[in-house]
C-alpha cells in the first residue's frame, strides 16, 4: 500500500488521494495554446457550454414529459409549458439552444476547413468532430419527434422512410425501427430513450475523445505555423512570456475564451427571452395526425442543405445524392491532397473552393426553405450539382497546388 | 514454457468464443425487441361500405395505421387495368403515401391528380407517377371485394390477379 501522511488541508489530503494538482497542471495550467489565434477558437468552449445548457434544461424537461402518444403533445405544451414553474423557460433554453448549437458548429467546422486544422496529424480532430456532427444530428432528429406534433410526425414518416434504400424497398427494415407501420407509440418510446440516454452517452464520450485527439497535435493556429509546444512551453515557463509563441490554457486562454462566451450568451438568452419562435415550428402546434400531412414539410434551418440535396433528383439518384452528402466532409482530410496547412486565402485555387462551398450551402439552406416550384427547383438543382462537383475537384486542385 | 503458452490460448479463445456466442445471442434479443408487437401486427382489418363514395372524390379511410385513398371515377375519366371493379364502377383504391418518402399527396379533383407537397411529386387519379421523385406508382393494399363492400387486409381473387400481374405498385 502507498504510504500516506496526515494531511495539513483539505486540498493536501485530496491531492494524497487523487493527485488534484497533478491533474489541474496536466489538463489545464501547462496545456499550451498558441497566441496566434482569434475569437473564432473560441467555438469549443462556446458549444461545450450550449451543451451543458442543453443538458441541465433538459433534466428539468424530463421531469414532466411523458413518452406516450396520448401524452406526449399534452404534456410539453399544457404541463410544461403553462403549469410547471418556469417550465416554458426550460423548453426555450433547449428549443433555441437545439438550433443555435447547429449555427455555432457550423462555425467551428468553417473555421477548420479555412485554416486547414484537418490534417498533417489532426485528421482524428477533424473524424471525431464528424462524427459528434452526426450524433448531434441523431440527437436534434430524435429530440424533434418528443412533442409528437404534426412536423414530429411527419418528420418521422419522412426521415424513417429513408432507410427503405429506394428502389431496394426494403420496408421490414422502416417497420423494423418504427416498431410499427407508422410511427407510433413503440417508436416515440424508443425515440424518447435514444434522446435522452443514448445519444447523449456517445456524445460525452465523443467529446472525450474530441479533446484528446486534440493533446498530441495540438491546437492550429492563424497562419497554420508548426509550433514546438515543448520549447515555446519551456521558454514561458523559464519566464520569457512575451517571446513564447504559447500561452497557459488556465487561465490566459479561458480569460479570452470567457470573453466571448460572454457575447455569445447575451446573444443567447435575447434569442431565448425575446426571439424564441424562431426555434418553435408553428404547425408542430397541431397534434400528431396521420391521416393530414402538413401542406409544406420542411426540417430544422440545420439540415436544409442535405434536404435540398435530396429534393432535386429522382428516388435513388436523390438518395445517393444524400448520402453522399451526409459523408462528404468525413472524406475532407482525404480528398485534400495538398500537405500545406494554411489559411485558404493563401491557398490558391482552395480559397475560391472554400468560399463557393460555403455560399453554395447557404443557397441550398435557402432553396431548402422554399417550396419545389418552378425556379426554385432548377437553382436548387444547379446548387446540389455544384455541391456534388465540389468534391470531386478538390482532390484536383490541391493536387495542383504548390507546395510552400 | 510451451505448455503454459498453449494453456493461455486455449482459455483465450474459449473466453472469446464463449463472450462472441453471447454477444450475438443478445444482439439478436436486441433486435427482436424492436420488432412490431404482436399486437400491432394483428390490428385488424379495415371494412369500407362503397356504396358511400361520391364521383371525382377522394375519400380517405384508414388501415393499419395508414391513410387509403378511395376514388370512385365518373365516365369521363380514364380507366386503368389497376382500377378495382364493383358494381360496374371503377374506383381507384390504394395506400395514400407517396412511394417517394411517405408523405400524404392532396388530391386535385380539376386537374384529376394527386400532388405530393413534401417533394413535388405527381400521380394521376390511377396512381401512376406523373412527376419525379416518386419512382412507383401509389401502392394498392391487399383487398378483398365483399358485395359492395372491401376489406382490406385480406387477399382477395381480384388482388391476387392485380399481384400476379405486377400491377400493384
Amino acid at each position: 500500500m502507498a504510504h500516506f501522511e496526515k494531511a495539513t488541508s483539505i486540498h493536501d489530503w485530496l491531492n494524497q488521494r487523487l493527485a488534484i494538482d497533478t491533474i489541474k497542471r496536466v489538463m489545464a495550467t501547462e496545456y499550451w495554446i498558441p497566441k496566434n489565434i482569434n475569437f473564432l477558437w473560441a467555438m469549443g468552449m462556446v458549444l461545450a457550454v450550449t451543451f451543458g445548457l442543453l443538458l441541465i434544461s433538459g433534466i428539468f424537461l424530463l421531469m414532466y414529459y411523458k413518452p406516450d402518444v396520448k401524452l406526449a403533445f399534452d404534456s410539453v405544451n399544457y404541463t410544461i409549458m403553462s403549469e410547471v414553474g418556469y417550465g416554458w423557460l426550460w423548453r426555450h433554453i433547449h428549443g433555441v439552444a437545439a438550433s443555435v448549437i447547429f449555427l455555432i458548429i457550423y462555425i467551428h467546422m468553417f473555421t477548420a476547413i479555412y485554416y486547414g486544422s484537418y490534417k498533417q496529424g489532426r485528421e482524428m480532430i477533424w473524424l471525431s468532430g464528424m462524427l459528434l456532427f452526426v450524433t448531434f444530428s441523431g440527437e436534434a432528429f430524435s429530440g424533434y419527434m418528443l412533442p409528437w406534433g404534426q412536423m414530429s410526425y411527419w418528420a418521422g414518416m419522412v426521415i424513417t422512410n429513408l432507410f427503405s434504400a429506394g428502389s431496394l424497398e426494403l420496408n421490414g427494415v422502416v417497420e423494423w425501427i418504427r416498431g410499427d407501420y407508422v410511427p407510433g407509440d413503440a417508436f416515440l418510446t424508443r425515440f424518447f430513450m435514444l434522446h435522452v440516454l443514448l445519444m447523449p452517452l456517445a456524445i460525452l464520450g465523443l467529446i472525450g475523445l474530441h479533446f484528446g485527439a486534440l493533446r498530441i497535435p495540438h491546437v492550429n493556429n492563424q497562419d497554420g505555423e508548426e509550433i514546438d509546444f515543448e520549447a515555446e512551453s519551456q521558454r514561458y515557463l523559464a519566464g520569457d512570456t512575451k517571446n513564447a509563441k504559447v500561452i497557459r490554457f488556465q487561465w490566459d486562454f479561458l480569460s479570452k475564451d470567457i470573453f466571448v462566451l460572454g457575447v455569445f450568451l447575451i446573444f443567447f438568452f435575447y434569442l431565448v427571452f425575446y426571439h424564441f419562435t424562431f426555434a418553435m415550428d408553428p404547425v408542430n402546434f397541431d397534434p400528431a395526425d396521420g391521416l393530414k400531412t402538413p401542406p409544406h414539410i420542411y426540417p430544422e434551418w440545420y439540415f436544409l442543405w442535405s434536404y435540398e440535396i435530396l429534393r432535386p433528383f429522382p428516388k435513388d439518384p436523390g438518395l445517393i445524392a444524400f448520402g453522399f452528402a451526409q459523408v462528404a466532409f468525413f472524406l475532407l482530410p482525404f480528398l485534400d491532397r495538398s500537405p500545406n496547412v494554411a489559411p485558404a486565402n493563401r491557398r490558391g485555387l482552395f480559397a475560391i473552393w472554400f468560399w463557393v462551398m460555403l455560399i453554395d450551402m447557404i443557397v441550398l439552406t435557402v432553396m431548402g426553405k422554399l417550396p419545389p416550384e418552378g425556379i426554385f427547383n432548377t437553382i436548387g438543382a444547379i446548387a446540389a450539382w455544384t455541391f456534388i462537383g465540389l468534391w470531386i475537384a478538390l482532390p484536383i486542385i490541391t493536387i495542383l497546388e504548390k507546395k510552400k | 514454457m510451451a505448455v503454459e503458452k498453449e494453456r493461455r490460448d486455449f482459455l483465450g479463445m474459449a473466453l472469446g468464443g464463449f463472450t462472441a456466442i453471447g454477444g450475438i445471442a443478445a444482439l439478436g434479443a436486441a433486435k427482436k425487441t424492436w420488432d412490431p408487437l404482436p399486437s400491432v401486427k394483428a390490428a385488424g382489418f379495415t371494412v369500407i361500405d362503397l356504396t358511400q363514395m361520391e364521383e371525382n372524390q377522394v375519400t380517405i379511410e384508414k388501415w393499419r395505421g395508414k391513410p387509403i385513398f378511395v376514388l370512385k371515377k365518373s365516365a369521363d375519366m380514364k380507366a386503368n387495368e389497376r382500377d378495382i371493379v364493383v358494381d360496374g364502377t371503377r374506383y381507384h383504391v390504394s395506400i395514400g403515401l407517396c412511394t417517394h418518402l411517405g408523405c400524404i399527396p392532396a388530391y386535385y379533383p380539376g386537374e384529376h391528380k394527386f400532388i405530393c407537397a413534401c417533394h413535388g411529386g405527381q400521380f394521376d387519379a390511377s396512381g401512376e407517377v406523373l412527376k419525379a421523385p416518386p419512382a412507383k406508382p401509389l401502392v394498392i393494399p391487399p383487398f378483398k371485394i365483399d358485395g359492395t363492400k372491401l376489406v382490406l387486409g385480406e387477399e382477395g381473387p381480384e388482388y391476387k390477379e392485380l399481384k400476379s400481374k405486377n400491377l400493384i405498385a
